[in-house]
């Protein structure tokens, strides 16, 4: 063993502490097979003697898209090209978020032995709960990929580098409003039941049933409901997903999306990118304050 | 040398919500209503670990000794106050934390051993020795849902031991299971002693304090009542636990024959409070009779600290008789050679019918005595005892 003398000195003291955030993430990676453990385990044990374990992840965005494919192009035909493809390249994205932010609010109370037992980063508990959603989206999106092979849908090209920064950037935003709400849920319990309600809404505010094109037509341009509407993260993050695959398909299909470019919805990404980290560095600071209480609290 | 544990001036209070609004609604309806309690679970306590040392802490129920050995792992924060510690720690407070019954045994270790800091190839190394050790070579790979309480403990002690902290903290979880598995812990931390890790450990039990610390601190309402060599430290504990002992009140005494008087006398019949172990003792029972009583029966039993019962005899155990008795009269018991180990104990005496059907009086440990010893022994018993070599 080695000298004490070379040891790292912790000094936990009264004063709610600074986060300090290169400190924090060192801590967090040495924590990182906790990560690791703990977003398999949310995996296994939501599989864990199912017949079709991983795979119901799968089959909940096939049903979203069977429902709404009938309702759509039966019921009240939407015009739009493709439109299984247009749902699930935005659907799989908007799924990541739910399920991540759902779960990352409830992740420190559900795990509440943990946190008054053992001490590590308390961020690992979201971090690992938008872990475990990352895993399913990514079974999700071999499936979409399938699928697109299967009905011979182009998709190859320099658009598809939008899916990598789409993805990155509403990793980001996830976790800022996520560790921000699982902070808040210890303290009000009802911040879980408020997330789950609105992100029902949250949905229908996102061009992913509908496309962006219709609100665009119906509220011109340039005037502040556009505004306001394309304000909203998860639009930005959805019409990327949507240029990257969706918008592959020819001219017809680029008809239902803002902008036919490239840029612009790199440009939409950066804006929220920024926007997230700012508001990942407040929450994180909410966070971190509120954590050292967390033992008591629950 | 610096410490491996340096408490400062620790304070930690807890609000005490009469009824905790959990709910925004409920916070918002309530906001003039809340009265929070203020609770000190401890109070200004300064104390400093040095590496390799073992120090029990030790008190009663909500003394605050798990709320001290929490604040020292980082899992609650001071209310005011340092904790400063070098090295990596492992903190036992609960065993199987984070087990969770839809994974293997297999599963459960991995992840609890990641969560106590084992890195998972530290826990591929250990694996086979923690099944080993749990001794559950044929389960590991069934879901923990269908383990035994037995089995879960014992897997997730396996785990606990294999760690590799430089300071370990411990609660009181080791004094789960039986004598076996009890033998095997004491071993365990015996090992970690030799290995030069520092150990804080939460125990209810003298023992522990006296077979396995280098040090204690005594704990009461929050402030350190006594710290030092376990010997002190023990000493005090005993004794408190007696201070705060109400005796037993019978109600059911008919005091037809009323205890006048009880005295602890040496065999020479000088009182005494103080023995030294394997010393002699008379005890002197004084009894008045308010109305002629056939048969009564003198019993005595004597009390360690913790309430176990050492000893007891009786009258008519002794043979004898004591007839009818009107007015006054004594019973002596002569106790030869006790062979009580250090401590307080109590002496309780009865008067009663054959059968205890009716009791005439009754003085529930109202008496007590201490044994000091004067030579080095150590044992649950004294043994009178001498040493000679012979010539060969």
């Amino acid at each position: 063993m080695a000298s004490t003398e070379t040891r790292e000195l912790e000094v936990r003291s009264s004063e709610p502490p600074k986060l300090r955030m290169l400190a924090q993430i060192r801590a967090i990676l040495r924590h990182r097979e906790v990560l690791g453990g703990l977003t398999a385990k949310d995996l296994k044990v939501k599989y864990k003697s199912t017949a079709l374990g991983v795979i119901w992840s799968m089959l909940n965005p096939l049903m979203y898209l069977l429902v709404f494919w009938v309702v759509f192009t039966h019921f009240m035909p939407s015009g739009i090209e493709h439109f299984a493809v247009y749902l699930l390249s935005g659907l799989l994205g908007y799924t990541l978020f739910s399920t991540a932010f759902a779960g990352a609010t409830g992740s420190i109370v559900d795990n509440a032995s943990l946190v008054s037992k053992v001490a590590f980063p308390r961020e690992i508990l979201p971090l690992a709960a938008i872990g475990a959603s990352l895993v399913n989206f990514f079974y999700q999106f071999v499936v979409l990929i399938l699928f697109l092979i299967a009905i011979g849908f182009p998709f190859l090209g320099a658009n598809l580098l939008l899916v990598p920064g789409a993805l990155a950037v509403l990793l980001l935003f996830t976790t800022a409003v996520g560790i921000g709400a699982a902070a808040l849920n210890v303290r009000y319990r009802d911040t879980r039941h408020l997330i789950e309600l609105s992100l029902v809404a949250w949905f229908w505010v996102t061009p992913i049933v509908y496309p962006a094109s219709i609100v665009l037509e119906r509220f011109g341009g340039a005037s502040l409901a556009t505004k306001l509407y394309l304000a909203n993260p998860l639009t930005a993050v959805t019409l990327a997903f949507q240029r990257a695959i969706y918008g592959n398909g020819g001219p017809l299909h680029l008809a239902q999306l803002p902008d036919p470019g490239l840029t612009w919805y790199w440009y939409r990404l950066g804006l929220v990118a920024a926007a997230s980290l700012v508001l990942l560095f407040l929450t994180w600071r909410v966070f971190f304050r509120m954590s050292g209480d967390f033992a008591e609290e629950l | 040398m610096s410490a491996a544990v340096e408490i400062d001036r620790i304070s930690k209070r807890f609000r005490l919500y009469h009824e905790r609004p959990t709910s925004l609604k409920e916070r918002v309806l309530r906001m003039r209503r809340t009265h929070a309690e203020d609770f000190w679970a401890l109070r200004d306590v300064s104390y400093e670990v040095r590496p390799g040392r073992t120090l029990g802490l030790i008190g009663a129920n909500g003394s605050g000794k798990t709320t001290l050995l929490k604040i020292i792992g980082g899992i609650l924060r001071p209310t005011s106050g340092e904790v400063r510690t070098r090295g990596r720690i492992a903190a036992l407070l609960e065993l199987g934390a984070g087990f969770h019954p839809e994974l293997t045994g297999r599963e459960n270790v991995f992840l609890n051993a990641s969560i106590l800091g084992l890195s998972k190839k530290e826990t591929e190394r250990h694996f086979d020795a923690i099944v080993e050790f749990s001794e559950l070579e044929q389960f590991i790979d069934n879901q923990v849902k269908y383990y035994s309480s037995g089995m879960f403990v014992r897997l997730a002690f396996a785990v606990a031991v294999h760690v590799d902290p430089d300071i370990l903290l411990v609660d009181e979880v080791l004094a789960v299971g039986d004598e076996g598995f009890q033998r095997k812990c004491l071993d365990r931390v015996r090992t970690f002693q030799q290995e030069g890790r520092t150990i804080v450990l939460v125990t209810h039990a003298i023992d522990w304090l006296n077979r396995v610390c280098d040090e204690g601190v005594m704990l009461e309402h929050g402030r350190i009542r006594v710290a030092g060599d376990t010997d002190t430290v023990v000493k005090e504990f005993r004794g408190t636990m007696l201070e705060q002992r109400s005796p037993f009140v019978r109600s059911d005494t008919t005091k037809q024959v009323e205890i006048a008087s009880v005295d602890l006398l040496d065999p020479e019949g000088t009182p005494i409070r103080r023995i030294t172990p394997g010393q002699s003792m008379r005890v002197q029972v004084d009894l008045k009779a308010n109305e002629p009583v056939e048969g009564p029966i003198v019993s005595i039993a004597i009390y360690d600290a913790a309430d176990r019962m050492m000893f007891k005899t009786g009258t008519d155990w002794c043979g004898m008789n004591l007839g009818i008795v009107d007015g006054a009269t004594r019973v002596v018991f002569e106790l030869d050679g006790m062979p009580f180990s250090d401590g307080r104990y109590h002496v309780t005496v009865g008067v009663h019918d054959i059968g205890v059907e009716t009791v005439y009086d009754w003085h529930d440990q109202g008496y007590a005595f201490d044994v000091d010893t004067t030579i080095k022994w150590e044992g649950e018993l004294y043994i009178s005892h001498r040493g000679r070599q012979e010539e060969l």
